[in-house]
């Protein structure tokens, strides 16, 4: 009754138990579970490349920072540098244009100190000519009197004077 | 989570396997007083088996309604599908016989059993060889056993052709899954593939991964297909309307059947180490081998008869109790038609409480037999352990 081992129905079951394993396995399962494990597989290799990019990102921002850095400290060298020249060359012209004020000057004095001595030994020149010039007079007026000599003198004096002023 | 449902979903079944086997126990007392009924009524009534078989569908007004006829004509297995009233779909009787050749022809011929045809009748729903000449009335007809003997039945029964039902909406829910696969790629699923895949990815990964471990692929479309079958099967036999309600996975044949399948693939996969385990389990003193191989080898045998009766007796057991709610309608609207009404109120909530109750079980079943299956396929392709 209930528990009947029928031959029929067990024959049955067994072949059509077999076909649709075997349709199924080929038609259905097959490309289903393919599916399945290619996408499980995409999935996974989009979340590693994730990963990669996202390491890849870390990396090159370390990277681009470290240029960063290094750009400024160069900078910082190179202005320090500049400034360094600048205020070299501004001493340097500094100095040179002192030399040359102080040569200039020394110049003007060695030219005054040569004016001057040459004003002293003209005018000691122009002395003794007139030294002579008034001996000279007082020699020719030396015949006269002694008023005529004194005339004389004074009148030589008043020319000296005259012609000095 | 997930863990913590798959804990409470092995729970369940644990549980679920007690309850029926609980329920078991209650069936064969059902079918022992269906038997005592059965008995009885024939003596009282002094009429065929045949003849109360044919008037207890449903129609009581003609003779005395008889529960375990009617629980037994709706979990067993017919040549013949019973529709409604006495109108019943007559389906193909092919017999073989290594005498007479094969004979093909309709179950109307038989008459619901009650007339012989083509040299053949039905006998207690079977189909038996006769000498008598086609119409004659089957008490006139004597039994040819030597003929019966050579009578191979392969008929498309009602359990057949509700199977064939089942394979049919099995081949188009998984066909058209995996056309969609075929034509939308990785893509996300749709539509019946968007149904079918979880599942798909329960027996793979959490039945045939975690049983068989890294060889589980070749067991796939195995396991997929025991497990969908079962599951379809299960799921047809709880519609009460044709084409479905079939009692196919609630039948022992067709367990036999699938069960057979898991063994024959245990024996042709079992490895070195397997069978090694079996007939001289290492390690062991020679003595107790003597007790433990017989033990072990009779476990082989075990194990597919384990998983054949589980199955039916989950089954039908539910059947059987679905039906009972409903017979005890009839059983007291004899008694008084206001009674039988009164009772048809509870029958009715008890039927679709157990219905629910059905519906787990019928996931539950197609998971356990797939995971044992799985289990012993795994315990035999197991490569030895290094230590």
């Amino acid at each position: 009754m209930l528990i009947q081992f029928s031959f029929g129905l067990i024959f049955w079951m067994t072949v059509s138990f077999l076909a649709v394993l075997f349709i199924l396995k080929k038609f259905a399962w097959k490309p289903i579970l393919d599916t399945l494990t290619e996408r499980e597989k995409g999935i996974e290799d989009a979340l590693s490349e994730a990963r990669k990019a996202r390491e890849e990102m870390a990396a090159l921002n370390t990277k681009n920072e470290e240029l960063m850095r290094s750009a400024r400290e160069e900078r910082e060298v190179l202005l320090k540098e500049a400034r360094d020249i600048r205020d070299r060359e501004i001493a340097q012209a500094k100095e040179k244009a002192k030399a040359e004020a102080d040569a200039l000057l020394a110049r003007a004095r060695t030219d005054i100190q040569n004016e001057k001595n040459a004003a002293l030994t003209e005018m000691k020149n122009q002395v003794a000519e007139l030294s002579i010039l008034v001996a000279e007079h007082i020699l020719r007026e030396k015949l006269g009197d002694a008023a005529a000599q004194r005339a004389l003198v004074d009148k030589v004096l008043t020319e000296a004077d005259l012609r000095k002023s | 989570m997930k863990a913590l449902i798959r804990a409470t979903f092995l729970v369940f079944s644990v549980l679920f396997a007690g309850v029926a086997m609980a329920q078991h126990e209650g069936h064969d007392h059902a079918t022992d007083s269906a038997h005592a009924t059965t008995s009885s009524d024939a003596q009282l009534a002094a009429e065929d088996v045949n003849e109360v078989h044919a008037t207890t569908h449903g129609d009581e007004g003609h003779a005395k309604f008889n529960p375990g006829e009617m629980i037994m004509g709706h979990v067993t297995d017919e040549h013949g599908w019973h529709l409604w009233g006495h109108t019943s779909l007559p389906l193909p009787i092919i017999i073989y016989n290594t005498e007479r050749g094969l004979s093909v022809f309709s179950s109307a011929h038989f008459d619901h059993g009650h007339k012989t045809y083509g040299g053949y009748m039905l006998h207690e729903g079977k189909v038996v060889a006769t000498t008598a000449a086609d119409g004659t009335d089957v008490h006139a007809a004597t039994i040819d056993e030597a003929l019966t003997a050579a009578t191979w039945d392969v008929s498309i029964t009602k359990n057949v052709l509700g199977m064939l039902v089942s394979i049919v909406l099995m081949l188009v829910i998984f066909m058209s899954a995996s056309t969609h696969y075929r034509t939308n790629g990785v893509g996300a699923p749709k539509g019946v593939a968007r149904f079918v895949e979880p599942i798909i990815l329960f027996v793979r990964d959490d039945v045939a991964k975690a049983n068989i471990g890294p060889h589980y692929a070749r067991f796939m479309p195995f396991l997929l297909t025991v497990f969908f079958f079962i599951l379809i099967n299960n799921l047809m036999g709880l519609i009460p309307i044709f084409p479905f309600g079939a009692n196919v996975s609630g039948s022992i044949s067709v367990t036999f059947a699938l069960a057979a399948i898991t063994f024959i693939l245990t024996l042709i996969h079992g490895n070195r180490h397997y069978w090694g385990h079996i007939l001289a389990m290492p390690g062991v003193p020679k003595p107790v081998l003597l007790i433990l191989t017989p033990v072990e080898i009779l476990g082989v045998f075990l194990r597919p008869s384990i998983l054949m009766i589980r199955l039916f007796a989950n089954i039908t057991a539910g059947h059987i109790i679905v039906l009972s709610f409903f017979a005890l309608i009839f059983i007291f609207g004899e008694i008084n038609a206001g009674l039988g009404w009164g009772v048809s109120i509870f029958s009715l909530l008890f039927t679709v409480f157990m219905t629910m109750l059905e519906l787990l079980v019928a996931f539950i079943q197609a998971f356990v037999f797939t995971f044992l299956s799985a289990m012993y396929l795994g315990s035999a392709i197991e490569e030895p352990h290094h230590h």
